[in-house]
C-alpha cells in the first residue's frame, strides 16, 4: 500500500462517528460572519448595517488576489459590522447577522438533481470559484482560485484530491464521500479542466473501505480519475507528504508544491467546488465533525458557517461536566479555544471536546536522545536539536538545520516520551528564523 | 465546569514515557538474568541486587544532597544502570568492589554531566572500565558456570575469549558452539548465554524500544572482520573462529543492551550504522591484537565519546531530497 517515505505516525483513530451520517444543525438566531476567513487578506464589507440579506447573499469583497469573496449563511438583517473575539481570543471584524426565517438568492439551485455536464472553459470555472468565495476547506482555507493558476512557468500535469482525513476523530471528509460521491466526482472532472490535466488521483486512507469502494465505482464512468488507497500513517494528509505518498515526488524546501506537476485540493473543496459551479452556491455551509467521548450524540453536523462553536456543541447533546479542553480541527493541529461563543468559518472542519483527564500536558523531563522525534519526523529534521537550538537563541543552528521546513504537524512532540513540547518551541523558532532570512533578503536588495 | 485548557497542537501523545522505555530493557533482560540464575546461582542475585540497590541510593543522595534537585530515580534508569553494570560483572566478584563500580557509574558516569540525558559516556560502561582497570585480577577471575551455581567456589575456568586470544587453533575447533548459545561458558553473569540476549533483543524491536541498526551493525562487522582475518587459515576455521566471536565475551550483551543506550547513540539511521561499524572494527582489533581479551567495552566507550561528531555530521535524509520513484 501506499505511503510517504519519511517519518510520520500513527495515533489512535478514535473515529467515533465514522459512518455517521450527515446531519442537518439547526439555524443560528445570529449568525456571525468573520471577514477573515482564509489565508489572505480580509475581505472588505459592501452590506451595511439595516441592510436585509438572503442566503448566499454577498456580504464582503475579496480584497486582492489572495483574498476571497463571502457570502451570507443566513437570511435576514444585518444587525451591525463589529469586532468579534474569535477562537483564538484575537478581536476580528465580523457581520452580524439577526437570522430572520431562510430564504436562499433565486440563482442558487437549491434541488437534489445531478448536473453532470460543465460546459464552461477554464477561465470561466476559475471566475465562477473565485466569485463564489471557494477556498480549500480541508483546514488551511487557501482561496482555491489561487492553486488553480499556478505561475506560468509551472504547468500541472496530475490533480491529487486531499481524502485522506489522517486527523483521528474527523469523519467530515467521510461522511461526504459516502453521502455526494457523484457531485465529488463531477467536481473533480471541473477542477481537471480548470488546470488542463486529464489525470487526478483521489487518495483515500486504508480505514475508509467503504468510501474507497464507492469511489472505486463511481470512478468507472469518469475518465482519468483514480482511487489511490492509502496506509493509515499521519500527516499523510499534509500536501508535501500527499504528493510523495500518490506519485512518489516529492517537494523541494522552500518550492511551490505545483513544481512537482500537482495539484492538490480536498474532497470537500471539490464538493464545494461542484455546487459552485454547477448550481449557484457559494461557500455557505460546510459539515462539521462535532466529538468527543463523553458527548451524547457525536456527528457529522451540515452547519452553516458562522454558527457559534457553542450551539453546535448543544446540537451534540451540549457540553460534558468533565469538559477540559475545545479544539477546533483534530488533536494533532487543531487550536484549543476558551471561547466557545466564537463563530465557526470556512475552515471549521471539527470541534473537539476533550475531558479534563485528556486535557491537561504531563509535565516535560530531560531529553534521553532516543530519536523517536527523528524517526518520527515527516520532514526529515531533528526536532530535538532544533528545540534545544532555539531554548538557547542559537538561530543560526536552527536555520542550517531548515528549521523553516518543519510543517508543525506535531509528529515529534507527540512521540517524546520525555513528553517535551518539542513543537512549541520549532514553531517558535522557526518564525523568529523566517524573520531573519527576510531581513537578510531585504539588506541584499538594498 | 472546568476551566477549559488551552495549548498549542498536538493535543494527544503516544503514550510512551521515559519509565516505560527504561523498564521495557529491564523485562528484555530478564531470560538472561534468569539464565545466569541458572548457571552461577545466588552469587549472580547477590551481585545484581548489590549493584542496583547501590546505583539507586547514589544517584538519590547525589541529587539530594549534592545537587539539591528533585530525585529522578523513579523513572527507571538507574535500576537500568545497575542491572547493566551487575551483568558486566564475574559472579564472583567481592560485593564491595560492586559498590565502588556503582558509585563511579553513577556519579562520574551520569551525575557529574548532569544527570538522566547528559551523559557523554554509558554510565554502566564507564564503572565497568573503572573497575576492570583499578581491580584487574578480580575482574579477569571467571567461575565456571555449573547447574544451580553448586560447585562454584573457588574455582576459575578460561573464557572463551581467552582461548579465541591464545590462537591455538586445535583448543578453538574443540569449543562447542552450541554451549556458548546457551550460556554454560565462563565470563561475565550476564553475558553468557547468546540465545537469551537474543530473546532479549526480539522483545526490544518488538516493542520498538530501539532499531535494529546498532546491534546488526556491530554483529555484522565483527563477523565479517574475523572472517577476513581468518580465512587464510582456511573456510571452515574461518567461520568457527567468526561465530564464536559473536557468541562469546560481552559482544551480544554489549551490541543489543549496552551500545544502543539512547543518551550516546547517534540519533539517526545513518549514524547509527556508521557508530555499530566501528564499534565493530575497534572491538576486533583490540580483540586480536591489544593486551585486553575483550575489546567491546572499549570500543563503546570510544564511539560515545565520538557521537556527538556523528551526529553533527550524519544528519537525517530531508524531505525533498529524496530521489523520484514511480
Amino acid at each position: 500500500m501506499k505511503t510517504f517515505r519519511i517519518g510520520g505516525v500513527h495515533p489512535r483513530e478514535n473515529k467515533l462517528t465514522a459512518g455517521a451520517p450527515i446531519t442537518h444543525a439547526s439555524l443560528p438566531k445570529q449568525a456571525i460572519i468573520l471577514l477573515s476567513q482564509h489565508i489572505g487578506a480580509p475581505a472588505e464589507a459592501i452590506v451595511a448595517k439595516g441592510d436585509m440579506v438572503k442566503v448566499g447573499t454577498l456580504l464582503a469583497k475579496a480584497n486582492g488576489f489572495v483574498s476571497a469573496n463571502i457570502h451570507s449563511p443566513v437570511s435576514g438583517k444585518v444587525a451591525k459590522i463589529d469586532n468579534v473575539t474569535d477562537a483564538s481570543g484575537y478581536q476580528k471584524p465580523a457581520i452580524y447577522i439577526d437570522v430572520e426565517g431562510d430564504t436562499w438568492e433565486e440563482s442558487i439551485d437549491r434541488s437534489d438533481a445531478l448536473i453532470s455536464s460543465c460546459n464552461l472553459d477554464a477561465q470561466a470555472i476559475i471566475n465562477k470559484i473565485d466569485q463564489m468565495g471557494i477556498v480549500g476547506i480541508g483546514g488551511a482555507t487557501f482561496p482555491t482560485k489561487v492553486k488553480l493558476m499556478p505561475p506560468p512557468n509551472m504547468k500541472p500535469e496530475v490533480l491529487i484530491i486531499n481524502a485522506v482525513e489522517c486527523e483521528p476523530y474527523l469523519t467530515n471528509d467521510h461522511a461526504l464521500m459516502l453521502a455526494k460521491a457523484d457531485e465529488i466526482m463531477v467536481g473533480v472532472e471541473i477542477l481537471m479542466k480548470a488546470i488542463n490535466v486529464t489525470q487526478a488521483y483521489i487518495g483515500i486512507e486504508a480505514n475508509k473501505p467503504d468510501a474507497i469502494e464507492l469511489l472505486k465505482h463511481k470512478a468507472q464512468e469518469h475518465k482519468g480519475i483514480e482511487i489511490v488507497r492509502l496506509q493509515c500513517r499521519y500527516p499523510q494528509g499534509g500536501e508535501k507528504q500527499l504528493i510523495d505518498a500518490v506519485i512518489g515526488r516529492q517537494v523541494a524546501s522552500g518550492a511551490l508544491p505545483v513544481s512537482t506537476g500537482a495539484v492538490v485540493q480536498n474532497v470537500a473543496t471539490a464538493y464545494a467546488v461542484y455546487e459552485a459551479v454547477q448550481k449557484n452556491k457559494p461557500l455557505i455551509e460546510r459539515i462539521v465533525t462535532v466529538t468527543g467521548k463523553s458527548l451524547a450524540r457525536p456527528g457529522n453536523y451540515l452547519a452553516r458557517i458562522g454558527m457559534p462553536v457553542s450551539q453546535l456543541i448543544e446540537e451534540a447533546g451540549g457540553l460534558p461536566e468533565n469538559t477540559g479542553k475545545i479544539v477546533l480541527g483534530g488533536p494533532m493541529m487543531g487550536r484549543a479555544t476558551q471561547n466557545i461563543e466564537a463563530p465557526t468559518s470556512k475552515g471549521t472542519s471539527g470541534i473537539l471536546v476533550m475531558d479534563d483527564s485528556e486535557a491537561h500536558r504531563i509535565e516535560p523531563s530531560p531529553c534521553i536522545r532516543c530519536a523517536k522525534c527523528v524517526a518520527a519526523c515527516p520532514m526529515g529534521l531533528e526536532p530535538y536539536l532544533l528545540s534545544k537550538a532555539v531554548a538557547i537563541g542559537n538561530y543560526e543552528i536552527a536555520e542550517e538545520r531548515r528549521i523553516y521546513d518543519c510543517i508543525e504537524c506535531g509528529c515529534c512532540s507527540y512521540s517524546c516520551p520525555a513528553h517535551r513540547q518539542l513543537l512549541d518551541y520549532i514553531r517558535y523558532g522557526k518564525g523568529k528564523v523566517m524573520g531573519i532570512i527576510r531581513a537578510r533578503n531585504a539588506e541584499t536588495k538594498k | 465546569m472546568n476551566k477549559l485548557v488551552v495549548s498549542p497542537s498536538p493535543h494527544v501523545h503516544s503514550g510512551l514515557s521515559t519509565t516505560q522505555c527504561m523498564y521495557g530493557v529491564l523485562i528484555a533482560l530478564i531470560p538472561a538474568f534468569l539464565v545466569s540464575l541458572y548457571y552461577f546461582g545466588i552469587d549472580a542475585l547477590l551481585v545484581t541486587a548489590t549493584s542496583v540497590v547501590a546505583c539507586i541510593t547514589f544517584e538519590y543522595l547525589i541529587q539530594r544532597y549534592l545537587l539539591g534537585q528533585r530525585s529522578t530515580i523513579g523513572d527507571g534508569s538507574a535500576i537500568l544502570t545497575g542491572v547493566l553494570l551487575a551483568f558486566n560483572l564475574p559472579a564472583s566478584i567481592p560485593l564491595w568492589i560492586v559498590v565502588v563500580g556503582a558509585l563511579f557509574a553513577i556519579g562520574i558516569g551520569k551525575m557529574a554531566f548532569g544527570g538522566i540525558g547528559n551523559n557523554i559516556f554509558n554510565p554502566a560502561l564507564a564503572g565497568r572500565i573503572f573497575l576492570l582497570i583499578s581491580f584487574p585480577q578480580q575482574m579477569t577471575t571467571w567461575p565456571i558456570p555449573a547447574p544451580w551455581g553448586i560447585g562454584v567456589d573457588g574455582q576459575t575456568g578460561a573464557t572463551t575469549l581467552s582461548i579465541l586470544k591464545r590462537g591455538n587453533v586445535e583448543e578453538i575447533v574443540n569449543i562447542d558452539v552450541l554451549e556458548t548459545l546457551v550460556g554454560n561458558a565462563g565470563g561475565s553473569f550476564g553475558e553468557v548465554s547468546a540465545i537469551a540476549l537474543i530473546i532479549g533483543f526480539l522483545y526490544l524491536l518488538w516493542k520498538k524500544i530501539i532499531t535494529w541498526h546498532i546491534p546488526v551493525s556491530i554483529i555484522a562487522t565483527v563477523f565479517l572482520f574475523s572472517f577476513a582475518v581468518t580465512i587464510s587459515q582456511g573456510w571452515e576455521y574461518a567461520i568457527i573462529f567468526s561465530e564464536l566471536q559473536i557468541f562469546s565475551g560481552g559482544l551480544l550483551l554489549g551490541a543489543i543492551f549496552m551500545a544502543t543506550d539512547y543518551v550516546t547513540s547517534p540519533m539517526t539511521p545513518g549514524g547509527m550504522l556508521l557508530y555499530g561499524v566501528l564499534i565493530g572494527i575497534i572491538t576486533v582489533v583490540i580483540r586480536l591484537w591489544g593486551a585486553y581479551p575483550e575489546g567491546l567495552s572499549f570500543a563503546i566507550f570510544i564511539m560515545n565519546g565520538v557521537t556527538p561528531l556523528i551526529n553533527k555530521y550524519m544528519t537525517p535524509k530531508r524531505f525533498g531530497e529524496v530521489k523520484r520513484h514511480g
